[in-house]
Formats: C-alpha cells, structure tokens, sequence
C-alpha cells in the first residue's frame, strides 16, 4: 500500500493538522518510508492469535458510584486561552 | 566531604543522618550547579523557592529525627510530570504557558518522601524522540564528549535533559519515563543506571500522555542502589490510575545482596544484530563473563519475534498518541494560533495542532491516524496488536523455562552527535530503540546499567531484563554487574 498526496491530505485533516499543498509530496514520502518499514508485520503468521488489549490481564477496579471531585469551575478555565462567564470560548461552530 | 552534588542518593543520606552537612546545603550546591550549566539546556523550569523551602521542611525533619527515606534529597523533574503551579510543556509549543492545577501522583510521592524539586527537566516533544532534538526548548547536551574533540552530543532520549542533569551532577537524581526506551538509550549514553519498571508498578496519573499502554515512569540515577531507593518511594497503587497495579511495594533496597549465584540469565541470540559495532558486541561478551564470574548460569535462549518489535511498535505507540494528543486543540490549555477573519472552530483545531506541534510529533498523530483509520485498522492496528501478544509470549516462554533475567546491550551506538541523524529518514532515529522497546510491548521491567567505555572515551550501556514485578530480583542482578564492571567514569567538566 502506498500513501499518495490525496490520501496524505486526507489523513491531515482527520488528524485536525493544517498541511500546505507544497508540503504534501513530503509528507506521503515520510508516511511511505514508515509504513514501509512497518509492512514487515505481514511476514509473521498471526492465525489464531488474539489482539492484546492489556499487557497484564487485570480486572477494572468498581469504586463507588459517587461524586469524588467538582465544583471547581475556576480551576478549570485556569489555563484556558480564551474563558468567559464560566465557559470556554471558541470561534462560533453554527452559522 | 568534595561537591555535595556528587553525591549519590545514598551517601547524602548517610550524611544528612548523620548531620555532616544540612539539606540547605546540599540544595545550595545543586542549585550552584544548575546555575553553572545553562550550556547543557538540562533544566528548563527552574524552581529554586520551592526547593529552597523543601530542603528548610527536610531539615526541621532531619533534627527532629522523622526523615521520610528521601528526605532532603534534591531531584530533577523530566517536563512531563505535572507539578502543581510549575509549567510544565511537555516539551511541546503547544503547551505553552501551562501551569497544572495538580501534582502527579508519582511526584506528590517522592514530595511526601522529602525530596526536594530543583526544576523541570528537558525532554522530545511528547517523549517521541531519541536524541532530545524534537524539545521546544532546544537540545539538551550531553556532558560527555568524545576526547577532546568538542563535537556536541545528545544525551539520548527522550528524557535527555534526566540523563545530562544526574550524569552532570546538577542534581542527585531524576525522573524519567520510558514508553520504548526514553529511560534506557538515554541512562546508556551518559553512564547513568536508568530503570523501567513493570508496566503498572508506578502510576501514570499526572503525567502527560504518549502511548497509554506503554508508558512507565522510573528512576534515573547514579548507581542501582539509587534506584532502589528512588523506585521504592515512586511505586505503588493508586485508585486514580486504574491500571496501578495493586501489588505490595517490596523493600527493593533490602533485596540488593548482590548474590546471583545459582541465578539463570539468557542471552537473546535475536540481539545480535547485523552491522552491530564491535565495541557493543565485545561489551556484551564482557557483561557475561562478569555475570558468570559472578555464579550465574548464563543459557543461550531465543526470542524469535524480536525483529517485528519495531515495526509494531511504530504502530501501537503512533495509534495511541493520536488518540491521546487529540485533547490539544487551543480550547483548554496552552497555544491557540491566531485565526483569519472568518475562521471557524475547525481551522482554529487545524492551524493550533500545525503551529503548537513539532514536526515528528505532526508525524506521528497522522500514522496513528492512518492506522486507526476506517479500512487500515485490521491491516496494522490489529495485526500489531497481534504481533504484539506472540513478543510478549516469547518472553513467557523463556521465563517459564527457568529463565531470571535477560542480558543485551542496551543501545546499538554510543551517544552520536546532534544532528548527525538529521539527514537519515525517521526510521533510521528509530532503531535507537532496537533492544529496549520489546521490554515496553510485553511490559516488563528493564534496566540499563553502565558498563564500560568505547574507543572514543564514551560511556556504553548494558540492559537487563526482568520478569514481570520481580524489579526487586532485577536490581540486585543488576547490582552484581555495577559491582563487576566497576564503572566510575565521569565526564570531564567543559561546561
């Protein structure tokens, strides 16, 4: 499988990254080289193996069903770039 | 009594004890050093107030003769660990500014233990990186060079900035974490002992995220007792962590007798590498000869999923790191870029995650995002996944077969330049990690421990390998071989 512009400009943007036009080529050059590299996984033969989720088999922790932290508004918005009345505040999103 | 920032963590606390010098003094004399080193871009975020009213706390303890294990002991902070009103970047752009509002669980444990926090340490962006060229802060510089030759090298990474402090002497130890070998490669290219311990033996809460599956934080320090010391007061369950292993803490200093008589160690034959340097080769073979002197068994043992590592690696860890580098999109925390009239909320995501993130870290979100995405994700996320379980099997089994621990080199070069790797294509940085990364994929704990020097005078490194939560056993193997490779060498001072 090999990686072509389109596909790159697709990935920047699912990944949410602003890639210029001119910077494309490179960028499906670099993601070739990677999964390139990565492609030796298909040599080995994984029938039958299952996929690990955890590398040491432990069950969740329950704790109880209660609040343990909140009400710390303030604390919240601390490091926001940009806070008003309590909210985070973005560019609009509906027009 | 020479500089007090020599000191290990165990000589400055027979000292404090006995009352030879104060923890106000032993401070002074880090933060002296700290001061004389801007050079080596080790410390980013200095802290000396806080330090300077922890080792005053240390000493009203000291006196009253309640010391907590590391009271007074002054310590570097690798940048990913979030410590309650100190900024913390992770060495990235795009958390510019970022001042956590909480103290990791890790740290808030080594404070209540009585240690003393000089500054934030340097570090790769997001901890993706082996030579500490990706930080936003600069290079770090190794102390080491090679002769007289003033080439400047990277201290490893990612946590280099850990690495160049302890192996400079600008403090007595540091922090780490190792997600494929950020603890190790960098402990290895200053003559430091660096550990990874057993994914789960240290909590993960408060420090900032990479590969969730595969990060471990860990001690960096000058010698193993140290690490001993400094892992015992890091470990532990932690409700907030949910995979902190609720397993008792066993006293890992206690355990160093530095007997492994009787013990079975196993050479990996899928270690040895083509093109691999003589000097690494013929460091190996020395480190085997010692362990046998020693009264280990040594057994020839194979791994034979060892190759795939990488590559699965250069899954697992991108695909988790997409997901978790999601958060930063300039809404709650550090950069947002300045937007052109009429952008909406997605180019602000867009043109912050461009600006605020380094170009291997970009690199990496995307083939996270490419393997995670609809169409590719049986190909390689799963399939690496797979590959995954039969690297951790193949450790199993040598286990299993009464194997105790595991010896390779610990890195494939010594400490190269800065820059020198610039030219190559990623993967070539890459294989820095070629012997540490299958320790993070099965999640055992590993240690790197200094062993010798190469032609040019610089320091080379040898990893041992251990069960799962057997750290205690790890240590003191490890331990036999800091006493037969007898490594004292230390960097001569140019900075």
């Amino acid at each position: 499988m090999t990686v072509d512009q389109g596909t790159a400009a697709k990935v920047a943007k699912l990944a949410r990254i602003a890639v210029e036009e001119e910077a494309l080529p490179a960028l499906a050059d670099e993601f070739n080289a990677i999964l390139g590299f990565v492609e030796q996984l298909n040599e080995v033969d994984v029938e039958g193996v299952e996929p690990m989720v955890s590398v040491t088999p432990m069950r969740l922790k329950r704790r109880e069903d209660v609040v343990t932290e909140g009400g710390m508004a303030d604390a919240v918005l601390e490091n926001a770039p940009d806070a008003r009345e309590g909210f985070f505040a973005v560019p609009k999103v509906v027009e | 009594m020479g500089d007090l920032n020599a000191l290990t963590i165990a000589e400055a606390r027979d000292g404090l004890r006995s009352g030879a010098f104060t923890a106000g003094d032993l401070t002074e004399a880090c933060l002296t050093a700290i001061e004389g080193a801007g050079a080596l871009n080790a410390f980013v975020h200095h802290t000396p107030e806080i330090a300077r009213a922890q080792a005053a706390k240390a000493d009203q303890r000291l006196s009253a003769g309640e010391a907590p294990a590391l009271c007074g002991i002054p310590l570097g902070i690798k940048d990913l660990f979030c410590t309650k009103g100190v900024p913390g970047q992770a060495g990235s752009r795009i958390l510019e500014g970022f001042k956590p509002g909480y103290e990791s669980t890790v740290t808030r444990q080594l404070w209540a233990s009585g240690a003393v926090m000089l500054g934030k340490l340097n570090m790769d962006e997001f901890a993706m990186g082996s030579s500490n060229e990706t930080s936003t802060y600069g290079n770090a510089i190794n102390p080491w060079r090679r002769g007289n030759d003033d080439t400047a090298l990277t201290p490893g990474g990612s946590s280099g900035g850990s690495a160049a402090a302890v192996a400079a002497d600008l403090c007595l130890a540091a922090t780490g974490t190792d997600t494929g070998g950020s603890i190790r490669q960098p402990a290895a290219f200053v003559g430091i002992t660096g550990l990874k311990p057993t994914y789960g033996r240290c909590s993960r809460w408060g420090i900032i995220a990479f590969a969730s599956s595969l990060d471990q934080a860990g001690p960096m320090t000058k010698s193993v007792r140290d690490a001993a010391i400094m892992l015992q007061e890091m470990a532990g369950h932690d409700p907030a962590d949910s995979t902190s292993a609720d397993l008792p803490v066993p006293d890992f200093e206690a355990l160093l007798t530095g007997d492994i008589k009787g013990k079975t160690i196993g050479i990996p034959k899928e270690y040895r590498m083509e093109g691999m340097p003589d000097e690494i080769e013929a460091l190996w073979a020395e480190g085997r000869k010692m362990l046998e002197d020693a009264g280990a068994r040594m057994v020839d043992i194979s791994l034979p999923h060892t190759k795939y590592a990488l590559p699965a690696y250069y899954v697992v860890a991108p695909a988790e790191a997409s997901s978790n580098l999601a958060r930063y999109d300039g809404v709650r925390y550090g950069y947002r870029a300045k937007l052109a009239q009429g952008d909406g909320v997605t180019e602000m995501y867009e043109k912050t995650r461009a600006e605020g993130f380094g170009a291997e870290v970009k690199r990496r979100v995307m083939i996270g995002t490419y393997v995670l995405s609809a169409g590719f994700y049986d190909a390689y996320y799963n399939r690496a996944r797979k590959v995954r379980a039969l690297i951790k099997r193949d450790f199993e089994e040598v286990f299993a077969q009464g194997v105790d621990a595991i010896l390779t080199p610990a890195t494939p070069s010594a400490a190269f330049g800065l820059g020198e790797m610039s030219e190559a294509d990623p993967v070539a940085m890459y294989l820095n990690d070629i012997f540490t990364v299958t320790v993070n994929l099965a999640g055992l704990p590993g240690i790197a421990v200094p062993a010798g020097v190469d032609r040019q005078g610089l320091p080379l490194g040898l990893q041992l390998i251990g069960r799962p939560w057997e750290e205690g056993d790890l240590l003191n193997t490890a331990y036999a071989l800091e006493q037969a490779a007898g490594f004292v060498a230390k960097p001569a001072k140019w900075w």
